[in-house]
């Protein structure tokens, strides 16, 4: 079957989709895009406050700013791509030959490729899955869903709002129910330390007066039809609810924003190995997973606060598939295993060749101030005033450091 | 004479100072705690007329969203943010929009533009 045959296929069409899809079409390779929602542009789309760009762009954008200059430049460069289409699973024939099948209104698509770029994203945890119990009422959402209620469809969930969990996604959610003039009664977290940036702490919670429980949990929904109040309690050190501790908030609404979680569905029936920290595929400094020519970016590899690290890691995912199809295979010497050291939860890639310089991203376990981030084989160290599990270091592993280890790098924070 | 501590948390960086800036009679007289001039800058301006970059949506007839997302093109002062987050809920206007397009002018005489950060095409 002729005609349906690409060098890559992009699968997502977000931010890392569309950044690796760009590159690949400017380096020569017939390149399409599937992207399963109606427009191109992904989770940004619906992200209309700023904070997006400030790397890649050097300037502050908001999300729908931001990506709509993808958008433009695969326009202009003419990419080819299709919307309203699912990719429902991916077969590995051969090295060279990837099958891909894609479900469109009214029709079934099989597609031929040399490489895959998948860039899905994520999913957000539910309710269930952070273990609140209760009356299954409606005035439950996902911070993702709310987001896309206010933002894409002018639909305002509720007037009385408690969040659940403090990352950057729940601190914005509070800020934007604020803004359109909901009572935010309070941002719950389970952990003692926020899971957002210092920034949005500041000007998504004290700016509105909004109250942030530490150490607590939301233990049970309370509610007939609609939710009317919650149940919230202390925890202790293991994060287990203390009882007489219990106290009602009365709400409406009950905005769930517990953390996401990388999108690998696919990747996982073709059995491709999956890093339980990260909880995205394992993948090498090209970004391929152990499938050659199945290359991952963005948060389907590891969950970005930045949206300019999924875009970069689009790009070397592309720099891989040009690599994999100009030489039949990415073919390496000598891999290096990534080592996590003290106080890192997580790191990507997680093997390097020493072909080339590679960005790592890591984040820690807890907060710390005035530490060092170190590399013991390559005798590297930096300086950080503060370490956060929400924000994800990123640092540049130069080829020469890496050709002075022999089989592992291992990366640590501590106080030397 | 009047002395008041203000504490704010710097976030022009990751560092995160905690600024002291010391009032008195209405004159900032001592700023400590930052690590850097910017620091210092930030402190002034939070303590003084701290401004904000407002965000939100307003109706859009005909488009292929119900909505389009809109900002202040220049920070404004904090408590104004509500007063206008308000004006806008029955702000409408008609597809196409373009991105940086004009919605609102000089909005409630704030020296601000409210402008459109997404396209809105029109629904075939
Ligand atoms: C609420 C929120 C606020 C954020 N705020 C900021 C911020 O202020 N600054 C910042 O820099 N970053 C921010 N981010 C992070 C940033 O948006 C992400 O890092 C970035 O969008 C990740 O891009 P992506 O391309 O990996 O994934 P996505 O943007 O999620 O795109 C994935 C795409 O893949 C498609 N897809 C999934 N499965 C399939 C399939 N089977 N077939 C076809 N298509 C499929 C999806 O429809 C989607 O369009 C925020 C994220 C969220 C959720």
């Amino acid at each position: 079957m002729a005609g349906l045959v690409y060098d890559v296929v992009v699968i997502g069409g977000g931010p890392a989709g569309l950044a690796a899809a760009i590159k690949t079409t400017e380096y020569g390779l017939k390149t399409l895009v599937l992207e399963q929602g109606e427009k191109l542009g992904g989770i940004t789309l619906q992200c209309i406050h700023p904070g997006f760009g400030i790397h890649y762009f050097k300037e502050d954008l908001t999300g729908p700013e931001f990506i709509y200059r993808f958008i433009k430049k695969i326009e202009s460069l003419g990419v080819e791509y299709y919307t309203n289409a699912y990719v429902e699973s991916i077969e590995y024939r051969s090295i060279m030959e990837k099958k891909i099948s894609v479900i469109m209104p009214g029709r079934v698509l099989d597609i031929t490729t040399k490489t895959i770029i998948y860039t899905t994203g994520a999913r957000e945890r539910h309710r269930y899955e952070i273990n609140i119990p209760g009356a299954n009422v409606s005035g439950v959402y996902t911070a993702g869903e709310a987001q896309a209620m206010m933002d894409l469809w002018g639909v305002m969930p509720g007037k009385r709002v408690v969040i659940v969990g403090s990352g950057d996604v729940g601190l914005i959610m509070a800020r934007r129910f604020a803004l359109e003039g909901a009572r935010v009664e309070a941002v719950i977290e389970i952990l003692p330390y926020p899971g957002g940036l210092t920034r949005n702490i500041v000007q998504c919670l004290k700016d509105y007066n909004i109250p942030l429980y530490l150490s607590h949990a939301v233990v049970e929904i309370k509610g007939r039809k609609r939710v009317e109040k919650v149940v919230v309690a202390k925890v202790n050190e293991n994060l287990e609810p203390i009882p007489g501790t219990e106290r009602e908030i009365e709400c409406d609404t009950v905005v769930i924003a517990a953390g996401l979680i990388p999108q690998v569905r696919l990747l996982e029936k073709l059995g491709v190995p999956i890093d339980p920290a990260t909880r995205g595929p394992i993948v090498n400094d090209y970004l391929e997973t152990s499938i050659p020519g199945i290359f991952v970016a963005g948060n389907a590899l590891v969950i970005n606060d930045f949206v300019d690290y999924a875009v970069e890691q689009g790009e070397q995912a592309a720099d891989g598939a040009r690599l994999f199809i100009e030489n039949k295979g990415i073919h390496t010497r000598k891999w290096r295993r990534i080592v996590k050291g003290r106080n890192i939860r997580l790191a990507v890639p997680h093997y390097v060749s020493g072909d080339k310089d590679v960005v790592l991203y890591a984040r820690v376990k807890w907060p710390e101030d005035n530490v060092w981030f170190r590399i013991p084989e390559t005798g590297r160290k930096l300086f950080m005033p503060k370490v956060r599990p929400a924000e994800m270091i990123r640092y540049v592993l130069a080829k020469d450091d890496i050709l002075k280890t022999t089989d592992k790098i291992t990366l640590e924070v501590s106080g030397q | 004479m009047t002395r008041v501590v203000r504490k704010v948390l710097c976030i022009v960086c990751p560092r995160g100072c905690e600024v002291k800036v010391v009032i008195e009679g209405g004159e900032i007289k001592s700023i400590e705690g930052n690590a850097c001039p910017r620091g210092a800058e930030y402190a002034v301006t939070e303590v003084r007329s701290p401004k904000r970059v407002l965000m939100s949506v307003v109706k859009c007839r005909d488009g292929d969203l119900p909505v389009v997302s809109v900002k202040t093109d220049k920070p404004i002062p904090k408590d104004k943010l509500l007063e206008v987050s308000k004006y806008l809920a029955n702000i409408e206007v008609k597809a196409p929009v373009e991105i940086g397009d004009i919605i609102v002018e000089n909005v409630l005489g704030l020296g601000a533009n409210i402008v459109a950060t997404r396209p809105c095409r029109k629904q075939k």
